[in-house]
């Protein structure tokens, strides 16, 4: 379970209508680890002042992250988090490991333009 | 432009404590970062040594609660900030933030920490995440039965390689020196291992992925003849250095290595400017030195508004 102010993805369905309802979703996908913690604290700062953005986290061991896991634009990551940015949809940036807050921005700024 | 009594420039232990202080003695403190709040210390699993704590505190959990104590006395927050302006010579210092936002104050506390070291060579950006990384608690089961290299012989560098080779096949140390710089307890549980081999004298040059494999290009600093390895990841951990880049060209003096110069009461070279925290120069990093450097540095604050 993560300890974070995200609002969590807790299964599949959560995930499959958060992207069907929202232009704009990031997930974060990770466990409570030094390289995930920084990812879901920059999401925290920044859903305020992206309010077009869904910011989520989802737990790297549960069950439905499998739906990240399986993305094929995750298959040769091998660190965490998992960060995907989706746009109508449709996965427009996938990131591996720890991110600072101007990188974050500078995808956001890029893919959800 | 919004005036404060003092900004502090970092929301890690340092900054945190400054910020309680002079928080609570009335002052209208600003708090920002590059970042979000909390520093090293937030990334670190558990810790032991931070006196008050009988059991270790998860160190997301510290952080959370210093953050959580300086926003109960009113201190206000400005994080994911760009710095892109600083003016820290006039009386009013002023730290400008995006393209807009100005931030004025008699006082300015320098509390930005430091970071993992970065070895800078061609490779090391493009794979991180993908056979590039930095922690051994994310990342180490990815690696289960593989064979690794790491980067480095200090005390991370032998810490996270215990942690490592309970996952995997076999670790090849890269060192520069001819001997480990770890405290030698680590250092020796490493080096008996049997899964473990040891390049001395020798540092990377350039990372290349072929087909599934990492690639080091690694240079023998006695004959500079350079050789290739691979292996299927890399876990860097060279040390530290500290976020000070943004004042190189602000009169603060800094030593060679980038650290802060500071007298005994935290003050710097510029009149109201103080540094706390690992970003100083002195000899012990530690979240309870940490601590204590924010503590006096707001305290001399305090004493001079």
């Amino acid at each position: 379970m993560l300890q974070t102010n995200l609002e969590h993805i807790e299964s599949e369905e959560q995930l499959k209508e958060l992207i069907e309802n929202n232009e704009k979703v990031a997930v974060c996908c990770g466990r409570m680890g030094p390289m995930c913690i920084p990812v879901y604290d920059i999401f925290e700062i920044l859903q305020e002042n992206y309010p077009d953005i869904q910011f989520r986290d989802m737990d790297f061991d549960i069950p439905a992250a499998a739906m990240i896991k399986g993305l094929p634009e995750c298959q040769k990551f091998w660190g965490l988090p998992y960060t995907i940015y989706y746009r109508n949809g449709k996965v427009v940036k996938a990131t591996s490991s720890i991110q600072s807050a101007k990188e974050v921005k500078s995808i956001i700024d890029e893919v959800f333009a | 432009m919004k005036r404060y009594d003092v900004i502090i420039i970092g929301a890690g232990p340092a900054g945190l404590a400054a910020a309680i202080y002079t928080s609570r003695a009335a002052l209208a403190t600003l708090v920002m970062d590059e970042s979000s709040a909390g520093g090293q210390v937030k990334t670190t699993h558990q810790v032991a040594n931070y006196p008050g704590f009988v059991e270790p505190i998860a160190g997301h959990e510290l952080a959370g609660n210093m953050r959580k104590q300086a926003e109960k006395y009113n201190t206000k927050f400005k994080l994911a900030a760009d710095i892109t302006a600083l003016h820290l010579s006039d009386q009013e210092k002023c730290v400008e933030i995006g393209n807009e936002d100005k931030y004025t104050a008699k006082f300015v506390i320098i509390a930005t920490g430091s970071s993992p070291r970065l070895l800078n060579i061609p490779g090391e950006k493009d794979y991180k995440g993908s056979g590039v990384s930095y922690c051994a608690t994310c990342d180490g089961e990815f690696y289960k039965d593989k064979d690794i290299f790491v980067i480095g012989g200090g005390n991370s560098a032998m810490e996270e390689s215990l942690l490592l080779l309970q996952f995997v096949k076999s670790i090849t140390v890269i060192h520069q020196f001819d001997e480990l710089q770890a405290e030698k307890i680590t250092a020796d549980k490493v080096t008996m291992n049997p899964k473990v081999n040891i390049l001395w004298s020798h540092e990377p040059r350039a990372f290349y992925k072929e087909e599934n494999k990492m690639v080091v290009e690694a240079e023998n600093l006695k004959t500079n003849k350079r050789i290739r390895l691979e292996r299927d990841g890399i876990f860097i951990f060279v040390g530290l250095v500290p976020n000070s880049a943004f004042l190189k060209n602000t009169p603060i003096q800094l030593t060679k290595y980038g650290y802060v110069i500071t007298g005994p009461q935290m003050e710097t070279n510029i009149r109201g400017v103080y540094a706390a925290g690992d970003v100083r120069d002195k000899r012990h990093r530690q979240i309870t030195t940490a601590v204590g450097d924010g503590t006096v540095a707001a305290l001399e604050v305090i004493r001079k508004v």
